[in-house]
């Protein structure tokens, strides 16, 4: 039964690395990309959610959905600021635009909110399942958590197949000039991606700090880096792979925290995902893309 | 004299340039170490290691054109390494210099080692995949120092991982605990130590990318299918590179570690590394002394702007991302020509 309880922490966890990696994904997919300051989208979220819902005390749902709205303007003022105008530059000078968004991130953060941890409010309770009599307890939490992974999951992919923006994404990952020339308003496309990734950050980090309430301003850039690693593990640019990579990265983390070592669980997650790209140097569900002499 | 710098190649000109502007700007602060700040003397030592980080740096993204995102991984190779041995030869060596630069020489060989190991896995990869790997090494490097134990006694070292065990005899010292780092460290570096370190750096890199093997491993940036084609050998020169890379941070993070009392393992973490490679994007990618006058300066600049007290961080931020557009925007880019009257390389090609 501990093994089942583990295994239902590790999809939990996985589940909220999958969120987050969806952003890096379709960023990275559309604008070729990797945007370092997504980590601090999901701190800004968090922080915008626990003010809603202790400071002016609105309802859990509202405070999510302010975050959603928040994050998703700032993900796209953002992206007109700092990244459009690199647009046509290497694409290192855009990671280090993107470092430097995500110090700015984090310092506004330390100025209007201080580095006082906060303890955040679950915005589910703090309610139990309890399963085979009370041998398997499950958080709502938990539940609320895997749930609103599939959703948002089945919600991108429908996007992403049958609407015509998600159509056009699609395209403009393909080939940007071509698109272009098909009648897609590149810009406005790149910046619905931001806006979608940003929003989803949000959400992933009003779960993150319901499951582990404590916030500060760098809250974002561990979980950050591990979903960023986890989008890798599955294929950067591939929706499903954003999805597999996540739980598998949640539940070896949960593993090696409860079988192997606490301390080291980090380096065993990285020690796998090195061991993985040997194997498959385009990530599990990432396509080979053969080069053209 | 005139005729000869004349007779000199654009790039060997470029290289004694950066080699008598470090020497100047050692001459000029050690004739003003008199009246220099204690706060910016302080920085001396780590300005001297960020600066060696930067080139090494360089010579990886720059040079071998590989993203990194874990140089911070050899320095702490290099740190926790280096100290050790400087710290158990104490007794043997009693001149200081020379256990820094034995401690430097251990530092950079195991940061070597772990460059070596790590590049086995990293060179077979491409682009961003490469760039997650080199990640992913800096933070197991973070993570096993944060739960190494080393320790003295009179039977020689002892190792131990996750807790205490090294169970040392009468006399022992504990030498790496955990999370606790490295604490008690006779702060040896010295500015000139840290000048030499840059100079032999420059001499190392200098004289590699100007090298048969060096200009190897330019064409394998510029071009891997066609270098590929005319012989050359991919892995061993990517190898190359790499390992001389992680060997100078190895030394520049003994060199960094000697500056402090104590050091622990996060101080190497993924943030050094992002800040060490602002240092070469900035720099500019394959130019040394830009990497030297970024490090530098950025390593200066949070001192410098102490007057906005708690603002300095987001200045810093909002400074960063305005070079970066100043530097890469076409219409910033086509504005600052019209001025200098330059034309853009890319434009005139």
């Amino acid at each position: 039964m501990t093994f089942l309880n583990f295994l239902i922490g590790g999809i939990s966890l996985g589940s909220i690395y999958a969120i987050i990696a969806l952003g890096y994904t379709m960023v990275y997919g559309i604008a070729k990309m990797l945007n370092f300051a997504h980590g601090d989208v999901i701190m800004v979220g968090a922080y915008i959610c626990f003010y809603a819902i202790s400071r002016f005390s609105l309802p859990p749902l509202v405070g999510v959905l302010l975050a959603m709205f928040v994050c998703t303007v700032l993900g796209m003022v953002v992206e007109r600021l700092a990244y459009k105008p690199l647009r046509a530059a290497p694409s290192l000078a855009v990671l280090i635009t993107a470092i430097g968004v995500s110090y700015f991130l984090q310092n506004a953060a330390l100025l209007l909110w201080s580095s006082n941890p906060k303890v955040f409010p679950s915005v589910v309770g703090t309610g139990k399942v309890a399963l085979f009599g009370g041998e398997l307890t499950i958080t709502h939490v938990t539940i609320v958590t895997i749930v609103s992974c599939v959703v948002i999951m089945l919600a991108l992919t429908w996007f992403t197949g049958k609407t015509k923006m998600g159509k056009a994404m699609r395209a403009c990952s393909e080939d940007k000039g071509a698109a272009q020339l098909m009648g897609i308003n590149v810009n406005a496309t790149i910046s619905m991606t931001f806006a979608i990734g940003s929003g989803l950050a949000a959400i992933a980090g009003v779960l993150l700090c319901s499951a582990y309430p404590t916030l500060v301003p760098t809250t974002g850039s561990m979980p950050g880096i591990k979903a960023f690693t986890a989008a890798v593990f599955g294929g950067i640019g591939s929706i499903p792979g954003a999805l597999l990579g996540g739980l598998l990265l949640g539940v070896i983390e949960i593993f090696a925290k409860a079988y192997i070592s606490t301390q080291l669980s980090d380096a065993i997650v990285f020690a796998v995902l090195i061991v993985v790209l040997l194997v498959k140097p385009a990530g599990l569900l990432g396509k080979q893309i053969r080069e053209k002499v | 004299m005139a005729n000869k710098l004349k007779t000199l190649s654009k790039t060997s000109r470029r290289n004694y340039l950066t080699y008598v502007l470090v020497i100047l700007a050692y001459l000029v602060l050690q004739l003003l170490s008199g009246s220099l700040s204690s706060s910016l003397k302080g920085m001396l030592v780590p300005i001297c290691a960020y600066v060696v980080m930067a080139i090494s740096l360089n010579l990886t993204v720059g040079i071998l054109g590989e993203l990194s995102l874990g140089h911070a991984g050899f320095m702490s190779v290099g740190a926790f390494t280096g100290v050790t041995a400087a710290v158990a030869l104490q007794g043997v060596i009693p001149i200081a210099p020379l256990r820094l630069a034995i401690g430097m020489v251990v530092g950079a060989a195991f940061a070597a080692l772990a460059g070596f190991l790590i590049g086995i896995p990293v060179l077979r990869l491409k682009g961003d995949y490469l760039a997650i790997v080199t990640l992913a090494f800096g933070e197991i490097i973070k993570s096993i120092f944060n739960n190494l134990y080393v320790g003295m006694d009179g039977n020689g070292l002892h190792f131990s991982l996750l807790s205490d065990s090294t169970d040392l005899a009468e006399g022992g010292k504990l030498i790496i605990g955990g999370p606790m780092g490295i604490g008690g460290i006779q702060k040896i570096s010295t500015f000139t130590a840290g000048f030499l370190l840059v100079m032999i750096t420059l001499v190392v890199v200098f004289n590699l990318v100007n090298s048969r093997s060096g200009r190897a491993i330019m064409a394998i940036r510029d071009n891997r299918i066609a270098a590929e084609s005319v012989g050359v050998n991919i892995t061993k020169y990517k190898m190359m590179a790499f390992v001389t890379s992680a060997a100078l941070a190895g030394s520049a993070g003994t060199l960094f570690a000697m500056n402090y009392s104590t050091i622990v393992a996060n101080k190497f973490d993924f943030n050094t590394s992002i800040l060490v490679l602002v240092f070469v994007v900035l720099g500019g990618q394959g130019n040394m002394l830009g990497s030297i006058v970024a490090a530098a300066a950025l390593t200066i600049l949070p001192e410098a702007l102490r007057q906005f007290a708690d603002y300095r961080m987001l200045v810093y931020a909002i400074v960063l991302i305005l070079v970066m557009l100043a530097t890469n925007n076409p219409s910033f880019k086509s504005f600052w020509s019209r001025i200098t009257g330059k034309r853009d390389k890319k434009e005139a090609a």
